[in-house]
């Protein structure tokens, strides 16, 4: 039910706060403090993508000299431009992050046409110097290689050597996520699959629920996911025996047996640069991306499962990766239904910008995207 | 196993999961129309539930307690619903829809603390301990509270069938003015028997926080609830064609997962209507125009 975005704080206030300023002229600029403002999807204890970005901002809110305003829950329609209006009308923000995917377009790039003089930064959009206004721009993390270390050190735990994906929506970094985890747990054993079930939706507890059960009656006995909070997943799989790799946060706690490692954000180290340079009155960049090696992901440590030829194996593959320029995707790999996806002589790094428009799944993954 | 033996038993073990809150729910909304009122607040009272006791069982370890309280805390919104559309000119529908946004509004105002932590849950029966194969166990391991489900839906079919009770509640809800002819306390029959399907609602909510996906978040009913309302009139009122509803709903819902894992991968999507297709395709061919549905209460309407 997403009827409590029908009035939500926020629009009351900004009704009651917009009549105000209008009789007082101008509003005053606010001290020396630098507001930026945080909209997330879901709430922000999640266990998942939304945690991961709360906890970034409350370290954030030590900063000295920044102001941070949040609000969750926040759902993809016109009630993301209202939210972004009210952060810029009444609190004042002068850098915005509205973190889910779906408020890029057209939400948060109309909102930039409107209010040229505030920053705004997506996560995960795909910002195009062309066509776009210079007050926006998206950051991202390639989470993908931590997907592909989890995908090896999953191929060491799994006895069936059926492994599972409890994906949300068949969108670019998604399939990103399923093609590493597969490339990662293939490069170890290429007789392994990898089981994708799409839910269809970022928050879906029985679907995910479900789907877990099902690829554990299946015979999959190693699962890793990309849905908002992963608790549900993470849990059933424990209950049902089955070793799982994280995903957005650390989720070991849920699943103290099985739990082997996970892929986790690092976002402080994107915002705190962001709200340096907005502190100084510069524009952060427009088109920022990092990954294990800019240290904007992490792997979670390893669980009591993982054995020593699995750690030495990620390990391994983990120092090939903070060099640089390391590349999954390599020239002529086919993807699961026979065409080539990357073309011969070409290789596809994780800055690749072909990977972002990813919509295939590559050979050893069963499923399909649509 | 061959795919079919998959999905069956996925279905199987989908239905006995995932039908126990549509269960609950219906049974509760079947007594509330029974006599002669609807209760869209269902839903509110579920998700309330879910909280409810999700932080009981976690403050206090029990998660039976955790039942108890879901329950009691539906008895009290559904007994809110009950007192106020008991007033002239209240209209049902548009206080149940108030009572459902109370309802979420406050499970995700209280329950925010408890998102992160990891309650006591319910234990399963195992009765799948003859079985050497591990699906088919887990298929059957089954929840005490599906059994209560059960054993409420037969309880309730008696106890609308013969016993004084039951006559009085039909006929509250056929006929207003034979109830008051005979001298009965309409709103207070109805009063209770809102309260009391409430109460039931609010185990459902229990189902799902403790039992089954067996975690309180705020996305954790997504519209549960609501297809009570559809699920009564595809039970025609009758408490024991609400488990047959309820299962249909259940094995529906696990198609779309299970098609996944064995490979036929087109079209989630279509599948995860399944069970709203199924509802749509049986209300179409029962309901004919100028023709009221066999078994609908007299007195029930959405106009009042």
């Amino acid at each position: 039910m997403s009827s409590n975005n029908l009035f939500s704080r926020r629009t009351l206030l900004a009704g009651s706060g917009l009549a105000l300023p209008a009789l007082l002229g101008p509003r005053q600029a606010q001290a020396a403090d630098t507001t930026i403002g945080f909209i997330y999807v879901g709430p922000k204890d999640d266990y998942g993508y939304n945690q991961a970005h709360a906890e970034a901002a409350a370290l954030l809110k030590r900063m000295p000299g920044i102001k941070v305003v949040e609000e969750e829950k926040v759902a993809e329609t016109a009630d993301v431009e209202r939210t972004m209006e009210s952060m810029v009308q009444l609190d004042g923000a002068k850098l915005l992050f509205p973190t889910s995917f779906g408020y890029f377009d057209p939400y948060m790039l109309r909102q930039a046409a409107k209010y040229p003089r505030v920053q705004y930064r997506h996560c995960g959009g795909l910002w195009d110097r062309t066509k776009h206004p210079m007050n926006a721009g998206s950051y991202f993390g390639y989470i993908g290689m931590g997907q592909y270390l989890n995908g090896i050190v999953a191929a060491h735990a799994t006895k069936t050597k059926k492994l599972g994906f409890v994906a949300a929506k068949p969108i670019p970094q998604v399939l990103i996520n399923v093609n590493s985890f597969a490339m990662g747990a293939r490069s170890v054993d290429p007789s392994i699959t990898v089981q994708v079930i799409f839910t269809g939706e970022w928050s879906m507890p029985v679907k995910e629920a479900e789907a877990t059960n099902s690829m554990a009656d299946q015979g999959v006995d190693v699962v890793t996911c990309h849905v908002d909070g992963p608790k549900v997943v993470v849990e059933t799989a424990e209950r049902r025996g089955m070793f799982t790799c994280g995903y957005h946060a650390d989720q070991s706690k849920l699943a103290p047996r099985g739990y082997l490692t996970g892929a986790e954000w690092n976002w402080i180290k994107v915002y705190e640069d962001f709200a340096t340079k907005a502190k100084a009155g510069h524009a952060p960049g427009n088109f920022v991306r990092g990954g294990l090696a800019e240290g904007f992901v992490k792997m979670s440590p390893y669980g009591p499962a993982v054995s020593d030829a699995g750690k030495a194996r990620a390990e391994a593959a983990k120092a090939e990766i903070m060099k640089g320029g390391f590349a999954v995707f390599r020239g002529g790999l086919k993807d699961n239904k026979g065409n080539v996806v990357v073309p011969v002589g070409k290789n596809y790094a994780e800055t690749a910008i072909e990977l972002e428009s990813t919509s295939w799944l590559v050979e050893g993954v069963i499923g399909s995207t649509s | 196993m061959d795919a079919i033996g998959t999905v069956l038993v996925a279905m199987l073990g989908g239905a006995l999961r995932v039908s126990t809150p549509f269960l609950f729910v219906s049974l509760g909304e079947c007594l509330t129309e029974r006599a002669g009122r609807i209760n869209l607040g269902n839903e509110g009272v579920m998700v309330l539930g879910a909280m409810v006791a999700y932080a009981t069982s976690y403050e206090t370890g029990s998660p039976w307690l955790g039942v108890l309280a879901a329950a009691g805390a539906g008895l009290l919104l559904g007994g809110l619903h009950g007192a106020i559309c008991g007033l002239a000119k209240v209209n049902d529908v548009a206080m149940g829809i108030a009572i459902m946004l109370a309802g979420t509004g406050i499970a995700f105002f209280f329950g925010k603390p408890y998102v992160q932590p990891s309650a006591t849950l319910l234990p399963a029966i195992p009765f799948g301990f003859w079985s050497s194969s591990p699906q088919l166990k887990n298929a059957l391991a089954v929840s005490p509270l599906f059994l209560l489900g059960l054993a409420t839906a037969f309880a309730m079919a008696w106890m609308f069938r013969a016993t004084r009770l039951g006559l009085r509640v039909r006929i509250v809800g056929e006929s207003e003015d034979a109830a008051r002819a005979l001298g009965l306390p309409v709103n207070r029959t109805r009063f209770f028997a809102t309260a009391t399907g409430s109460a039931l609602a609010g185990i459902g909510g229990a189902f799902l926080s403790l039992v089954y996906p067996a975690s309180w978040n705020e996305g954790l009913s997504s519209g549960q609830g609501l297809m009570a309302v559809a699920l009564v009139v595809f039970a025609r009122w009758n408490p024991v064609h609400c488990i047959t509803a309820a299962l249909l709903f259940g094995a529906a819902g696990a198609l779309g997962p299970s098609l996944q894992t064995v490979g036929i991968t087109w079209g989630y999507y279509l599948f995860y209507a399944a069970p709203y297709v199924v509802t749509l395709a049986i209300l179409i061919a029962t309901v004919r125009p100028g023709r009221t549905l066999r078994g609908m209460p007299g007195e029930l309407s959405i106009g009042r």
